[in-house]
């Protein structure tokens, strides 16, 4: 197998002096979908805000080989980087271009693909993001993160609290984005998980509990029930979290 | 009626001055949360220097006034320019320390103009026009309102202009609303923080020049005075908003005019009321955004 896009090891980050990720260590191929997983508040945001230097962080990190823990957050992505963050941090003041506008980093950004993967979006250019529905907020967010030709995108629960079409959009979006770019996804749907995910690697109190191949983990009720929680629901809309929210 | 005339438009030259220098503080929290008490030393350096200048060249005509105007712009462009790069730069979101050398700043610079200039005011000389007045509705306005709120309205059309069509704008109006968002998509936002620190230092500094106008004199303390009043318009508009920076100042001078006037010299009392008021009913201020 070839190289890791990124390598993890013994990363701690804390928020306001609180360590909220310990000594996590994994590594993200260089292809497909690493489903990253763990209860509620287990420290999955926690751990992608570290690799982004978002908060306060030490530890050994990897970006294809150049070392990024010691850089600050818009070098690392830079180096092609793409973030989708938990409930979406759209500009909600600014209209949908400019959010996309503001996301572009290359020379050519691909506006014609966003168009062609979000149409809604394209539509509703001149309108402030503020004013759009979840879902396509979800979108916009999605949107400013595939504009730009990335080594790594990074994820944050895309389907969180949208409709069962959304989700099964957005799936479709990271579907299509995933043949070119690897991507580390936080995700509490166990259908989009089972859909996506090649490899896992499951947190615990701040901690990773288990690394391997999905179907390791999503064949073995036994490990669903006690890594994640839950039974594996029969409605695929059903999230993995759901009894906790 | 000619009263009211007049204090409206007094008012409104006075909103002028504090609009001046309350857009530069309201970029300034809006986008890195610092409160910048040397506001008004970028004010007082830009009026000193713009009055030497105009001095030297033409007193006492629209050239030299024009030519104060430009140093004045200048000067605080670069002094706060500098500020930002040498000093808050140094304390990358240390809130509490930044707050703690502005004010040391200002202390320290007033002290410093007080040693170069005296702590007695310098009266100024103005061109005749802008000593004169001119009947509106049967009140005579000195002309030199006119003039204040001129400027200020082509400052917040700049600014303006400057938010909505450039790059820089962009990443600003952006980073008010979310800043780690802003690094997030890849871009170094504290270069953007020297831009706000230079366009608010400007207006202030033009704000300077037109003070020195208005009052008829510079002084090390001109600016110390008008930071108050700017601090309280900020607040009233919402902390990171200029429209509610520019509607603020206009309420709060017109306020402080007509209380004055009519409340045996109360405007003062009445704008810090006011500012009770706004505080209780809407915390964010007028135009705030919401976090
Ligand atoms: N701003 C903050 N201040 C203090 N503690 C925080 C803050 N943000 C998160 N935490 C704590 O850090 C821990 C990890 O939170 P994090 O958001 O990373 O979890 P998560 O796995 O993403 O949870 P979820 O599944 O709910 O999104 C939690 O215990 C949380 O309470
Ligand atoms: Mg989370």
């Amino acid at each position: 197998m070839s190289e890791p896009i990124l390598r993890v090891a013994g990363l701690f980050g804390r928020i306001g002096g609180q360590q909220v990720v310990e000594d996590v260590s994994f590594d993200v191929p260089a292809t497909g979908v690493t489903a990253l997983l763990g209860r509620n508040g287990v420290g999955k945001t926690s751990t992608i805000k570290s690799i982004l230097g978002l908060i306060d962080r030490s530890g050994g990190m990897h970006l294809g080989g150049t070392r990024i823990d010691r850089m600050p957050t818009h070098r690392i992505v830079q180096l092609g980087v793409g973030y989708v963050p938990e409930d979406r941090e759209v500009f909600g003041s600014l209209t949908v271009a400019e959010n996309l506008r503001l996301a572009e980093r290359d020379a050519a950004p691909r506006r014609e693909f966003i168009q062609r993967l979000f149409p809604d979006i394209h539509d509703r250019r001149a309108q402030r993001a503020g004013t759009l529905s979840g879902g396509q907020q979800q979108m916009v967010s999605l949107a400013r993160a595939l504009v730009n030709e990335n080594r790594l995108l990074l994820v944050d629960e895309p389907t969180k609290g949208l409709a069962p079409r959304i989700v099964d959009e957005v799936a479709e979006a990271l579907a299509e984005a995933a043949r070119t770019v690897p991507i580390l996804l936080v995700e509490q749907n166990l259908h989009v998980i089972r859909r996506l995910a090649e490899r896992v690697v499951v947190l615990s109190g701040g901690r990773v509990v288990f690394t391997g191949e999905a179907s390791d983990l999503l064949d073995d009720e036994d490990r669903i029930q006690r890594f994640l929680g839950v039974h594996d629901a029969t409605d695929p809309h059903d999230t993995a979290a759901g009894s906790t929210r | 009626m000619s009263t009211v005339v007049l204090l409206l438009v007094t008012g409104l030259g006075l909103g002028a001055l504090y609009f001046l220098v309350a857009s530069g503080l309201s970029l300034i929290y809006g986008l890195m949360g610092v409160l910048n008490f040397a506001h008004g030393s970028f004010l007082t350096i830009a009026a000193f220097l713009g009055w030497e200048v105009g001095r030297r060249v033409s007193d006492g005509t629209w050239w030299g006034l024009a030519l104060s105007a430009m140093v004045g712009l200048a000067v605080g462009a670069i002094v706060a320019a500098a500020t930002e790069y040498l000093l808050i730069r140094r304390l990358y979101e240390r809130h509490i320390e930044q707050a703690l050398v502005t004010v040391g700043l200002s202390l320290a610079t007033v002290a410093l103009f007080e040693g170069i200039w005296g702590t007695d005011p310098i009266y100024t000389q103005k061109p005749e026009w802008l000593a004169q007045t001119t009947e509106i509705l049967g009140a005579k306005i000195p002309n030199d309102r006119f003039l204040l709120i001129a400027c200020a309205l082509v400052v917040l059309g700049g600014i303006v202009l400057f938010l909505r069509r450039t790059r820089y704008g962009l990443i600003i109006r952006a980073g008010v609303e979310n800043r780690s968002m802003v690094m997030a998509l890849g871009i170094d936002v504290r270069r953007s923080f020297t831009i706000v620190f230079a366009i608010g230092g400007a207006a202030a500094g033009l704000g300077g020049v037109l003070a020195s106008v208005y009052y008829g004199y510079v002084s090390a303390h001109l600016g110390s005075v008008l930071l108050i009043f700017a601090f309280i318009v900020t607040v009233i508009g919402g902390l990171g908003s200029l429209t509610g920076a520019a509607i603020a100042s206009v309420l709060v001078a017109v306020l402080q005019q007509f209380a004055n006037f009519y409340l045996g010299g109360t405007g003062d009392l009445v704008v810090v009321v006011a500012l009770a008021a706004v505080l209780l009913v809407r915390p964010r201020g007028l135009m705030g955004k919401v976090a």
